[in-house]
């Protein structure tokens, strides 16, 4: 393939970031925001060429049919020793290629949609020039043709984040939520790099299709070397994950998520949702071959998503702020695809848990984004971010309303939209490999419908709040706004259809797609189920929410409070490592070590206090001294004599 | 005689800070001993740019030789002292390096008062020490060039310094001419062992460590004694308690050159002379320093995150990051001192462009306690940015220059495959989380969030001397963040096998 | 009676011993410097008397002393010329009192 329209879609966002981040304050705001825009979508064009090129050219298949991954381009950038070369290319296959399409689709909606949704926010510029940025690095990251390039850009989405979470800089909780942000992100990573050092080593590459071409070398190559009673290559894959645990917010390095919500919330619906947070099962489906070899690490995998879906997807059902319930429910979707990978085996119906993962990456994505767009432009009509003062908007914002019914009947596994689908595959894959997990995961699908509705009805139905007293009664959003609600719409209706086994699987044979009617069923029911007791519970203003609540206090208080991870975490960090680590460092290093380098200028001064008396000045002195010295030899030389 | 010194490049590098100084003795005001200073500062930087060029040809000429450009002369006959120089990819990384920090020190210190003549005389002379140390090759020569750099500090401390300036800078000189003690005795006994068979005793390096002269016993008690002697330049711990107080009283421009260029010269001293010339006792002794360096690269790191002032927050972030210095160099392996030297480069520009960012803060605030600070971002973007940017390039984002260095040592590093290499390899890995912590504790606190102090509305950004600076320092780190290739080429070409012939390890 | 070289050593020691004595203890520059005359001048005594008993042929003892002579004069000179400042801005000549040069 030309390396023109490759090369293209990545330097396309960075020439925005530069112009907007060097210029951008000479231009106007309208100026800014189109030229970002158009650049995102000139992009897009290019992304989708290739990959339809990619998937549908013909030239990208092998003999038997496989599909082949392509790399377009490799340069070196940086050797660290004759194999260890850290190249920046751009790695064709079926997720890097989807993951293009879903990156700059998601990107642009949002490019569109700030266009309406910031209009007049002070530092457009600089929001317009820092989605550019987190575009390129997102794209670099999926096209990463070795690990070290997916870290470098890992680094640099987090990065982006880290700015565009704290775009309002003057607010503190903005400003402590992208710093919380980016450390515990930034832990996380820690974790990666050790795994990327001990892999590499073993692996003698960083390259990912060396890597997964022939996994059972890199086992081979630890001679079977074990520390702490896990095989290297566990320890390797799983801090590897860890780093994706960050990305991802899986448990227990979740916490930043929620707080991440304080960023603007087309940001939060383009990184805090679609792209930036699936980094971390993008992640494992790019090792999926290495992950195999070890089964142990997939386990762990499942373990963790397992816990996460359930935990998140319990919270998301009595927080109030609509942001952070969709936050919730974002860390339980991907705890899904975590899950998905994680149960997924070459043996049971041909991996299906790997393309069921991606499949619903690309349906959440695109579902996700319409939720939190829509979220958008519900607090941008009630500039509240609480459910409690909104209520009844489904006559003052019916393109809103429609749009985000089909979002919440998507997630919600309905059929035909788009997460029936994919979560329907999640749990046929989850069910072949154990009953426990297929069971569990119904049961958090049923969750999810649950609070979904409950969102929903909270803001669509419940009572007729007085919206008098605001500054004019909430109403839909400009064009700007509604056009990606409404192409987002329209895709998660249809998106379930594309037949994505033939497109993405894990050995990148072609799989075909069937329904398996006995779980699909069952999974219907439940959700079906949940949004009765949903549409019961909250339909209509009423006391049985609060009963429920009293009746489950204990729970209900821990869920309210998300288990206290964050007060978790506020303990370890300040408590533990400001006040019984930094704190006493930082008075070792004055009183101790300076101490003792003090000590010994104040010995030597105290020594020349001592003895300074002898250096009077005063001469007779001295030649009294001299005198008596000169008698003392003279009588020694005597005595010396005479004996 | 004249003639030849002069028929070598190098020797410009102390020409230059020479006549600059003799310019700056005629200068009768401010604009024209700016002017001197700017000058010079140039025609260094056009001068190293151009040995690097040349350089760089003379080894695509298939040039083997491992310093290129020596000459030797005579100076002292009865104790063979030489004036030697000559340079390799290290070396001359290093001369840019400080022709870049001595450029942008000059537009730091822009308006400095009072006597900014004898401000510039002394930090001229401090340079030229520097470039002296750096282009030479006889241990005599390096050594005394190595002391010309020290003692203008003290002066430069104690005469414009803030704060408790005549404290930090008596305990400055005195740690370093503890140090300095070490060393000088570290470099007498290697004088005496240059030449086990009875021959000419020398103080060149290249053919000390071509010979592998000093013998193995010697070298377990001398390179302890270098190595700490220019440890403690590099701020090694437990060594460091002078880099906090030093900094924090020293002038913007004195403390960039003293961070960004003379931290450096403890770096180098430890690679070129102590291990380089005794690779046998760098080997077994690794240890002991491997734990003290790698304690250094955490404590620092820790001890920066509940510091208030500023310029003690960076002191102690350039413990840290000094400390990977020296941490990598005793790694032992091409690609972990690669790592260092990139290290080393890395900091000295990103530390340059803190103090740069700090000392123009403080002369606006008159405060360098952060918690008497906030909102920056809003009253003075220019510098706010910079200081993200420079933060960034601290903590290790890929693109700028921390990312590749760091990342070089933890790769090099992690070749060994023994436990405990590895185990402080990961403590080292550590460091990242905690430099993100601190840094961005002061990004949060400084400059965003609300204005702290209404006084600080009226403040005004940058002027062009101050962008100028800070521009080209930003410049600089971004080119060794997005082309670490050339750097790493530069560098490690002067690995290949002179140093690891010995160890028989690569 | 035949006068033997002790005759003169003898006061000459004497003075010596008085100028050490008067240097060591007098706090006035001027008696100090007195004593410090009187030590020289014992030396010059002890000077011509080894050179007259000694070595009756030569003069190198006499003109020694003739020098020490012109430089005792030159040095006084001198230091009356110190202990007069030191007078004019301290209002005394006391040494214990002179100490604005002492760190």
């Amino acid at each position: 393939m030309d390396q023109t329209i490759p090369l293209l879609i990545l330097a396309l966002p960075l020439c925005m970031f530069l112009v907007l981040g060097l210029a951008g304050h000479k231009m106007s705001h309208k100026m800014a925001g189109i030229l970002g825009t158009l650049g995102m979508g000139t992009a897009l064009v290019l992304a989708y060429t290739t990959a339809f090129t990619y998937f549908f050219g013909g030239n990208f298949v092998d003999e038997a049919g496989n599909r082949l991954q392509h790399i377009v381009f490799n340069y070196d950038w940086l050797a660290f020793t004759e194999n260890l070369i850290i190249r920046l290319g751009f790695l064709l296959d079926p997720i890097s290629a989807m993951m293009l399409v879903v990156i700059t689709t998601i990107s642009f909606m949002v490019h569109l949609y700030s266009l309406g949704y910031m209009h007049g926010e002070k530092g457009f510029q600089r929001y317009y020039a820092f989605l550019s940025l987190f575009s390129f690095s997102m794209l670099g990251l999926v096209v990463a043709t070795n690990i070290f390039q997916m870290y470098i850009f890992w680094e640099l989405v987090g990065a982006s984040s880290f700015l565009l979470i704290g775009f309002y800089y003057t607010k503190p909780s903005a400003v402590s939520a992208s710093k919380k942000a980016f450390i515990v992100t930034r832990f996380a990573d820690l974790g990666f790099l050790i795994g990327i050092l001990i892999l590499s080593f073993y692996s003698n590459t960083f390259d990912f299709v060396t890597m997964t071409q022939a996994p059972g070398n890199v086992l081979a190559s630890t001679g079977g070397a074990v520390f702490m009673g896990g095989s290297v290559l566990t320890w390797a894959l799983v801090l590897i994950f860890m780093g994706g645990m960050g990305k991802s917010a899986m448990m227990p390095l979740h916490i930043w998520l929620p707080d991440a919500m304080e960023g603007p919330t087309p940001v939060s619906a383009l990184i805090h949702a679609a792209t930036m947070v699936v980094a971390g099962v993008f992640l494992v489906a790019r090792m999926f071959p290495v992950y195999l070899v070890e089964e142990v690490a997939l386990e762990i995998v499942t373990w963790v998503g397992a816990l996460t879906a359930l935990y998140a997807a319990i919270v998301a059902c009595t927080q109030v702020d609509i942001k952070r319930v969709l936050a919730f429910s974002t860390i339980s979707q991907i705890a899904f695809m975590v899950v998905s990978l994680g149960v997924a085996r070459p043996e049971l119906h041909e991996g299906v848990g790997y393309m069921a993962s991606m499949f619903h990456l690309f349906t959440h994505a695109m579902f996700k984004a319409l939720l939190f767009l829509g979220a958008g432009a519900l607090i941008h009509a009630v500039h509240s971010n609480d459910f409690t003062s909104m209520g009844g908007l489904r006559k003052h914002m019916p393109i809103t309303h429609i749009t985000f019914l089909i979002g919440c009947l998507a997630i919600a596994g309905i059929y035909p939209f788009a997460g029936f689908f994919s979560k329907d595959e999640i749990l046929v894959a989850a069910y072949s490999n154990s009953m426990m997990w297929g069971i569990w995961m119904t049961a958090v699908a049923g969750l999810t419908a649950f609070y979904m509705f409950r969102l929903y009805y909270r803001i669509f139905w419940w009572n007729n709040p007085d919206y008098s007293k605001h500054h004019h009664t909430p109403h839909d959003a400009p064009w700007t706004m509604t056009l990606p609600l409404i192409i987002l719409a329209a895709v998660s209706c249809v998106a379930g259809f594309i037949p994505f086994g033939e497109l993405v699987t894990w050995n990148r044979e072609a799989y075909e797609i069937h329904l398996n009617y006995p779980i699909a069923i069952t999974s219907v029911v439940v959700a079906l189920c949940a949004i009765g007791l949903a549409t019961i519970m909250y339909r209509k203003e009423n006391s049985l929410p609060d009963k429920v609540a009293d009746k489950v206090k204990g729970l209900w208080t821990a869920a309210y409070h998300r288990f206290y991870f964050d007060e978790l975490y506020l303990f370890i960090t300040h408590k533990i490592i400001f006040n019984l680590v930094s704190r006493p460092i930082a008075w070792f290093d004055r009183q101790i070590i300076d101490g003792t380098m003090d000590m010994f200028a104040e010995v030597t001064n105290k020594a020349s206090e001592a003895i300074k008396g002898l250096q009077s000045g005063r001469v007779q002195s001295y030649v009294l001294v001299y005198l008596l010295g000169a008698l003392l030899v003279g009588v020694v030389t005597v005595i010396c004599m005479v004996l | 005689m004249i003639e030849e010194i002069f028929s070598n490049i190098l020797i410009y590098f102390v020409v230059i800070p020479v006549l600059m100084l003799a310019g700056l003795a005629l200068c009768k005001n401010i604009k024209q001993i700016r002017a001197v200073a700017l000058v010079g500062s140039i025609a260094l930087m056009a001068l190293s740019v151009y040995v690097l060029v040349d350089y760089l040809q003379l080894r695509a000429a298939g040039e083997t030789a491992q310093m290129l450009y020596t000459d030797s002369w005579q100076w002292f006959g009865p104790l063979n002292i030489h004036l030697a120089v000559g340079v390799d990819g290290i070396s001359i990384a290093m001369l840019l390096l400080s022709a870049i920090i001595l450029f942008t020190g000059t537009f730091a210190s822009w308006k400095i008062d009072p006597m900014p003549k004898e401000f510039f005389l002394w930090l001229i002379l401090l340079s030229t020490g520097v470039f002296g140390f750096f282009i030479s090759i006889d241990l005599f020569t390096m050594f005394m060039f190595y002391e010309v750099a020290l003692i203008p500090m003290y002066l430069l401390i104690g005469v414009w310094g803030s704060g408790k300036k005549n404290y930090s800078a008596m305990k400055l000189t005195l740690m370093l001419m503890g140090g300095s003690a070490f060393l000088m005795l570290g470099l007498i006994g290697i004088y005496y062992h240059s030449a086990p068979e009875g021959g000419q005793l020398t103080w060149n390096l290249v053919e000390i460590s071509q010979n592998n002269a000093i013998d193995r016993d010697w070298q377990y008690f001398l390179f302890p004694m270098t190595f700490v002697g220019f440890g403690v330049l590099g701020a090694m711990f437990p060594f460091h308690t002078w880099s906090p107080d030093g900094h924090a009283s020293a002038p913007t421009a004195v403390s960039m050159l003293h961070a960004g260029v003379l931290m450096k010269l403890g770096g180098y001293g430890c690679f070129r002379v102590a291990i380089y010339l005794m690779p046998e006792a760098a080997n077994d002794l690794a240890w002991i320093f491997l734990i003290l360096t790698g304690i250094s690269v955490v404590y620092g790191a820790f001890s920066a995150c509940v510091q208030t002032d500023l310029k003690y927050i960076n002191a102690y972030s350039s413990v840290s990051h000094c400390g990977l210095v020296l941490f990598a160099i005793l790694m032992l392996n091409t690609t972990a001192m690669t790592g260092a030297i990139m290290q080393m480069l890395s900091h000295g520009l990103m530390t340059a462009l803190f103090f740069a960012l700090i000392g123009m803060i403080y002369g606006r605030t008159h405060t360098r306690d952060i918690r008497e600070m906030g909102g920056l971002m809003k009253i003075m973007p220019f510098l706010a940015v910079c200081y993200v940017i420079a933060g960034m390039a601290s903590l290790g984002l890929p693109g700028l220059s921390g990312f590749v260095a760091e990342m070089t040592i933890f790769v090099g590093s992690f070749q060994h495959t023994d436990m405990f290499h590895r185990v402080f390899t990961i403590v080292a890995c550590c460091s990242i989380v905690i430099t993100a912590v601190y840094i961005l504790r002061v990004v949060g606190k400084l400059l965003f969030g609300p204005v702290q102090d209404e006084h600080h509305l009226q403040l005004t950004d940058a002027t062009w001397w101050e962008r100028f600076s800070t521009v080209s320092l930003i410049i600089c780190v971004a080119a060794i963040g997005c082309f670490p290739g050339f750097f790493s080429d530069l560098i490690s070409f002067t690995f290949s096998e002179n140093i690891f012939k010995v160890l028989g390890i690569n | 009676m035949e006068i033997s070289m002790m005759y003169y050593l003898i006061p000459s020691l004497i003075m010596f011993c008085c100028g050490v004595y008067g240097f060591i203890t007098r706090k006035n520059m001027i008696a100090i410097l007195i004593s410090l005359e009187l030590m020289l001048n014992a030396v010059d005594i002890n000077f011509v008397v080894f050179n007259r008993f000694l070595f009756p042929g030569q003069l190198d003892g006499m003109f020694f002393t003739l020098f020490a002579i012109a430089i005792a004069a030159a040095e006084t000179a001198l230091a009356i010329a110190i202990i007069i400042n030191i007078f004019r801005s301290n209002k005394t000549i006391d040494v214990d009192d002179a100490t604005k040069m002492k760190f």
